[in-house]
């Protein structure tokens, strides 16, 4: 092109000649509005389009947004059976509410005399309002499912184990910010459901009490109390209350809850990557990488990024059983994306996000259930409040959080139940804890507890408080665990014991909570046979 | 001049005034360098975390909305003795008995749910199945405690008033 070479005169000073006829500057400015949208393009892209390996590379590291993810990825990480995308299905999770939250903020009012109405007009008059609560409303449930299979998969394929013992504790900061996202959303529609449920919450956060109340330093330390107005901004449920959850829900916890994503994936990236075993290297070159059309690459040069402890790297091997990220490692991503809004949209189409009533503060509802992820917690509360609600979820999510502290094993990773022997660990260990948790459901019901029979009736409240049924699956499953230890001679094996007993003891409060628990939390084999009043 | 002065802590015994200038005499050391460092950094972090403790003492609230928590209850003439007296808003039981006046607060001490008063005067309360007496004693269920005898008093006008936040002994009476 003319113009170009005009440009690129190499006498500064001096204006360029142009010959008589030249279409000139106008020319040169016609050619720069035509070729607008392309150079716009390469400005913002700056490599050509990534059919290179070069360019494969460059697509990722060059992308603000996908800098996080390495230019090649080792085969393993994409496999299916490996992470099964609950990591990746968490975050587009995250991202809907993020999105469908704030569209629901732009009709919702935090008040008591409207939320109420403003939610019967979400869900009756806006556009596309009730598909949007709806999609919510299942998509915080389902992140809560998701945050917890993620943390089992993660448990199960030893990928807490150094150097990625840190990161756990981050996604134990992860899951509980996600049950505090959940527990702030559930009063927003200041429904009954709400209202009761929240009441209940906001006690149990009281309820360190009872300990004090026996130790008789309330009066001077009343962290009960404390907790309860830092939360409501009263002694009751109301508009500061409303206010308060409103703020942690839209702003503080989402803000927190981004940066904790942030430094997670961060950490994957600088633990080196997803874990996995050591045979996953020993095989030459797989055939995902041999189809995916990558020129398997020859030669690699290398940097000294940083010093890091650990095995040295199979460096050989490792390069061979790579893919370049880019589109590979994207498509997994992309489908567990869409699966994921698939998913959503479906439920949020079929199913309406359930409204009760509006709150009335004189009347509970009969029963007043928490929502699915704390109806076990819930149970456990039916017999004292301190350690049901705070003692017991305190111990387990601490529990948790060291494991990889106290399991420092250096075994292989990256495989599921670390193999046969762990996979029979699992599965006694899960007979073990559903007999423990259905037997000791199945005597509650059967006897009721310590306040119903003669012997106990008047044993001092410290001992109601502290001696939970919770209390003693807690104790069993830890006797459970240090036995496994010993026989097995394996700390790896007494963690799999302990957490496959935790998983399941969920699972079966949760259960149990939510079908058998009906009105004055009595017993029911269903709800077709709870009372009709 | 030629005073000795013990400076225990930065200069270890004793120094003469006039030495303190001359640099082979003041031999800086690792450790107080390292003193000063830390203090500094560690008034920064005090700084940083009293600044806090200050922020974060806004949503302790110091008066609460419903700090009117007397609650009228109407004369006391009105109360024929042997009835009880249900205040829905408030959630409690005024009684009159011979001895006198009594208020049972129906909200449960296990989690904040509003026990119910069924039809022998016992109460129930429908969350978790705390049960209590007629007097409000713990019966059965996970109630820390028995329900709350409210403080009655009777104001300048002759109408008897109930203090929500503010509870007596079980047994304690307002006289007529």
């Amino acid at each position: 092109m003319a113009g170009m070479e005009t440009k690129s005169t190499p006498d500064k000073g001096a204006k360029p000649v142009r010959q008589v006829g030249d279409p000139g500057a106008l020319g040169d400015f016609g050619a720069n509005l035509l070729s607008t949208p392309r150079s716009f393009m390469r400005s913002m892209v700056r490599h050509g389009k990534p059919t290179s390996d070069r360019a494969k590379s460059q697509a990722v590291f060059g992308n603000f947004f996908l800098h996080i993810l390495p230019v090649r990825t080792h085969v393993h990480s994409i496999k299916a059976a490996t992470t099964l995308g609950l990591g990746v299905a968490t975050l587009v999770l995250f991202i809907l509410l993020c999105v469908t939250g704030i569209l629901l903020m732009v009709y919702y009012k935090p008040s008591v005399d409207q939320a109420y109405a403003s939610m019967l007009d979400i869900a009756h008059v806006v556009p596309s309002g009730r598909l949007m609560r709806n999609i919510h409303r299942w998509s915080a449930h389902a992140m809560v499912a998701c945050v917890m299979l993620h943390m089992a998969r993660a448990f199960y394929t030893s990928a807490y184990k150094g150097p990625r013992q840190f990161n756990w504790v981050i996604g134990m900061s992860l899951f509980v910010l996600t049950l505090a996202l959940s527990f702030t959303g559930y009063l927003l529609p200041w429904d009954q459901l709400a209202y009761w449920a929240v009441t209940i919450g906001a006690n149990i956060a009281q309820s360190p009490r009872e300990l004090t109340d026996t130790l008789g330093i309330t009066a001077v330390f009343d962290v009960g109390g404390m907790q309860k107005e830092l939360l409501l901004g009263a002694h009751y449920v109301g508009q500061e209350a409303l206010i308060r959850f409103y703020v942690l829900h839209v702003m503080v916890l989402p803000l927190v809850t981004s940066i904790m994503i942030a430094v997670h994936f961060w950490r994957i990236r600088k633990d080196g990557g997803l874990a996995r075993p050591i045979s996953a290297d020993a095989v030459a070159a797989s055939p995902i990488a041999s189809s995916s059309g990558d020129s398997s690459p020859q030669l690699k040069t290398y940097g000294l990024m940083s010093l890091m402890k650990g095995r040295t790297p199979a460096v050989n091997l490792e390069i061979r059983n790579t893919v370049t990220t880019w589109p590979n490692v994207m498509y997994v991503i992309g489908a567990a994306t869409m699966v994921t809004i698939l998913a959503m949209v479906l439920l949020g189409v079929l199913f309406d996000a359930p409204l009760s009533e509006m709150a009335n503060p004189a009347v509970p509802e009969n029963p007043a259930k928490a929502p699915w992820y704390f109806l076990g917690l819930q149970e456990l509360v039916s017999y004292s409040a301190f350690m049901g609600g705070v003692g017991i979820p305190a111990i387990v999510v601490l529990g948790l959080a060291l494991v990889p502290y106290l399991d420092r094993e250096k075994e292989d990773l990256g495989i599921w139940f670390s193999g046969r022997k762990g996979r029979r660990v699992a599965l006694t260990s899960a007979i073990f804890s559903t007999v423990v948790v259905i037997g000791m459901l199945w005597f509650t019901v059967s006897y009721g507890w310590l306040r119903n029979w003669e012997s106990t009736a008047h044993v001092p409240q410290i001992v109601i408080t502290l001696l939970n049924p919770g209390t003693v699956f807690v104790v069993l499953f830890a006797v459970w665990s240090v036995i496994t230890v010993k026989a097995t001679s394996s700390t790896r094996m007494g963690a799999i014991a302990l957490f496959t007993c935790f998983l399941v003891g969920f699972v079966i409060l949760t259960y149990f909570a939510t079908v058998h628990r009906g009105p004055n939390w009595d017993f029911y084999w269903s709800k077709a046979a709870w009372p009709v009043h | 001049m030629g005073r000795s002065y013990q400076l225990g802590l930065f200069i270890r015994g004793d120094v003469d005034v006039k030495d303190l200038h001359q640099a082979e005499r003041f031999k800086p050391s690792a450790t107080r360098r390292d003193f000063l460092g830390l203090a500094a950094a560690w008034s920064a972090v005090l700084a940083f975390m009293m600044a806090m403790l200050g922020a974060f003492r806004l949503p302790m609230p110091s008066v609460f909305p419903e700090s009117d928590s007397k609650v009228k209850l109407g004369h006391p003439n009105r109360f024929e003795i042997g009835t009880s007296t249900y205040y829905p808003k408030h959630q409690l039981w005024l009684f009159r008995d011979e001895q006198g006046f009594y208020a049972i607060s129906s909200i449960c001490t296990h989690l904040g749910c509003v026990a119910e008063r069924k039809e022998n005067g016992k109460f129930d309360c429908p969350c978790h199945g705390s049960k209590f007496s007629v007097e409000g004693e713990i019966e059965g269920g996970p109630a820390p405690k028995g329900l709350l005898w409210l403080d009655l008093s009777v104001s300048p006008e002759g109408v008897l008033v109930a203090d929500t936040l503010s509870d007596v002994n079980v047994g304690t009476r307002l006289t007529a």
